[in-house]
């Protein structure tokens, strides 16, 4: 488990250049960054294996503690958001659903109706806000804690239990963010559709609810379930793998917490663009 | 030799060099040779940053020496894996100031080693956690969390989270750092006890290390001493060897500090 650590950590000398002084060309300077960008791409692909790894290596060892652990974090980062996400799937419902419809049925393009809910709102605005939001409340949480721990020793301490710490702190986070983003997807999409609805009926839109949901109900294929899913749990997965690493990566200080915290949700913005874009292709693909 | 091969050290150190948790490129100790038998006492003393954390954390297989061999009941620490759990198992480590766990309770991070290696619950482990609260006299802060609990309760409860899993090297990194006199008093009094053999080990005698910057509270003849000074680490022998020594390190680590009133 020691090993585990060192492997993934061993790219902390990622540091070395962050702190060096700025090289006076800007061909050079651009050069440090892409060799800086390449350096974090190798230590987080090194770091989601190594957590892949323990996830199915120790999927049944010390349930009895690890079971209430995720079940914890399921709740912190699903269930406890759920009111957030409630306010955030009629916002969303009434300011684009809504309007959405209304200017459609304007046009008299209501026959787009469908098509159209199911790219804006299932494919793209439901999981890419879902993970936003999740990022900035429980993502920027993560890197807080985690690296307070590192800074106090506790990942240490935890070593010096035998207790592995990718096992106890990194995997109930995977797993509850995966299952977390997953479900509040799910749910915001219901939810915006739904209130969408609500808002083209009080502006007096010719369109039955029937009509409404049947039109999105052929528009959506198992394809779009399927991905739908897999594209969630992969925002899930990279998330919590990113804000984990920023966390834990590096022997911090209690000063450098808000900092890592910081870089760590801007690359968990970056990667959700770039997940975004190989399931855009997918879908175009498919 | 044959009874020394049968009865392998508890620690053996050969030509080992010391590097820093922080930094794995930085030596601060050159040269270790050091073996730790079973049932021993020793005491490391050294400077702040002479490198005694670092040596016991090498010492239990937390850091691996930048050159040289550790092994730790016959293993060699670079290969500690999960195949050699059961080795790792047998080593206690106690941080200077603790290190508990500040989201758990006293009670929890007690109770957390042994319900994660030996897949307990709540209730399973209850017996044996309030046993050895009682045992350290930490009944009273069991649903305390760390942050408030004075230092000597926090140290205390780290060294019941080292025990728990009842261990046959304890190592201590500045055990009486920041304790009160009674507080040394009784650490000191129980560190005997579990060397001896206490009642909550069935009567097994623990080998222990402890690291310090200050000798005089370790003065004991039964111990055994070693003193960390300018990247060297020099074994001492027994009290009474030191108490006479030439050494300008141990000289210092003896003195009365500066304004004492005694």
């Amino acid at each position: 488990m020691r090993g585990n650590l060192a492997k993934a950590f061993q790219l902390t000398n990622i540091q070395v250049f962050r702190h060096a002084a700025m090289p006076k060309s800007y061909t050079d300077q651009l050069g440090r960054k892409l060799f800086l960008a390449l350096l974090t791409v190798q230590g987080l692909g090194a770091f989601a294996l190594i957590t892949l790894g323990v996830i199915i290596n120790k999927f049944n060892f010390a349930r009895s503690v690890m079971q209430p652990r995720i079940r914890h974090e399921i709740n912190r980062s699903g269930v406890s958001l759920l009111p957030m996400f409630f306010f955030v799937a009629l916002a969303l419902g009434f300011l684009v659903v809504g309007q959405t419809v209304s200017a459609l049925a304007q046009v008299g393009a209501t026959n787009y109706l469908g098509s159209t809910m199911v790219i804006v709102i299932v494919r793209e605005l439901g999981p890419l806000l879902t993970v936003m939001l999740v990022l900035a409340r429980v993502g920027t949480a993560n890197v807080i804690e985690l690296g307070t721990a590192r800074a106090l020793g506790e990942v240490e301490a935890l070593e010096a239990l035998s207790i592995d710490p990718v096992h106890y702190l990194i995997v109930p986070r995977v797993i509850g963010m995966m299952l977390g983003i997953f479900s509040l997807t799910v749910y915001l999409i219901i939810g915006a559709l739904a209130s969408g609805y609500l808002f083209a009926f009080l502006q007096d839109v010719a369109l039955t609810p029937g009509d409404y949901f049947k039109q999105i109900t052929e528009a959506l294929s198992w394809l779009d379930f399927a991905l739908l899913a897999l594209k969630t749990m992969a925002f899930g997965f990279f998330i919590a793998i990113v804000t984990c690493y920023h966390g834990l990566a590096q022997p911090l200080r209690l000063e450098d917490v808000s900092r890592v915290a910081v870089r760590a949700v801007t690359q968990g913005v970056v990667v959700c663009v770039l997940i975004d874009v190989v399931f855009i292709v997918l879908y175009l693909v498919t | 030799m044959s009874e020394k091969k049968s009865i392998p050290a508890v620690i053996e150190m050969r030509d080992a060099a010391i590097s820093t948790l922080r930094d794995s490129s930085l030596t601060v100790v050159e040269n270790v040779n050091w073996s730790v038998a079973s049932g021993e006492f020793w005491v490391v003393a050294g400077q702040q940053q002479s490198g005694k954390s670092d040596l016991l954390m090498t010492a239990a297989g937390l850091l691996l020496p930048s050159q040289g061999s550790c092994r730790v009941f016959g293993c060699e620490t670079g290969s500690f894996g999960e195949a050699q759990l059961a080795e790792r198992l047998r080593v206690g480590f106690v941080f200077a100031g603790g290190k508990l766990f500040n989201q758990l309770t006293v009670a929890e991070n007690v109770a957390l080693p042994l319900r994660y290696q030996k897949n307990l619950s709540v209730a399973e482990a209850s017996r044996e956690v309030e046993t050895l609260l009682e045992i350290m006299e930490l009944t009273p802060f069991a649903d305390s969390t760390p942050a408030n609990l004075a230092t000597n309760w926090r140290q205390r409860a780290a060294l019941a989270r080292a025990l728990i899993l009842k261990p046959e090297l304890l190592l201590l990194d500045q055990p009486l750092g920041g304790l009160g006199a009674r507080h040394r008093q009784w650490l000191l009094h129980f560190l005997e006890q579990l060397q001896r053999g206490h009642e909550w080990f069935g009567g097994q005698p623990l080998t222990i290390i402890a690291s310090t910057d200050d000798l005089r509270a370790w003065r004991n003849p039964q111990r055994k001493f070693a003193v960390l000074d300018e990247k060297t680490f020099s074994i001492l022998g027994l009290w009474n060897e030191i108490e006479f020594a030439q050494n300008h390190a141990v000289k210092e680590l003896l003195a009365e500090p500066t304004g004492a009133i005694m």
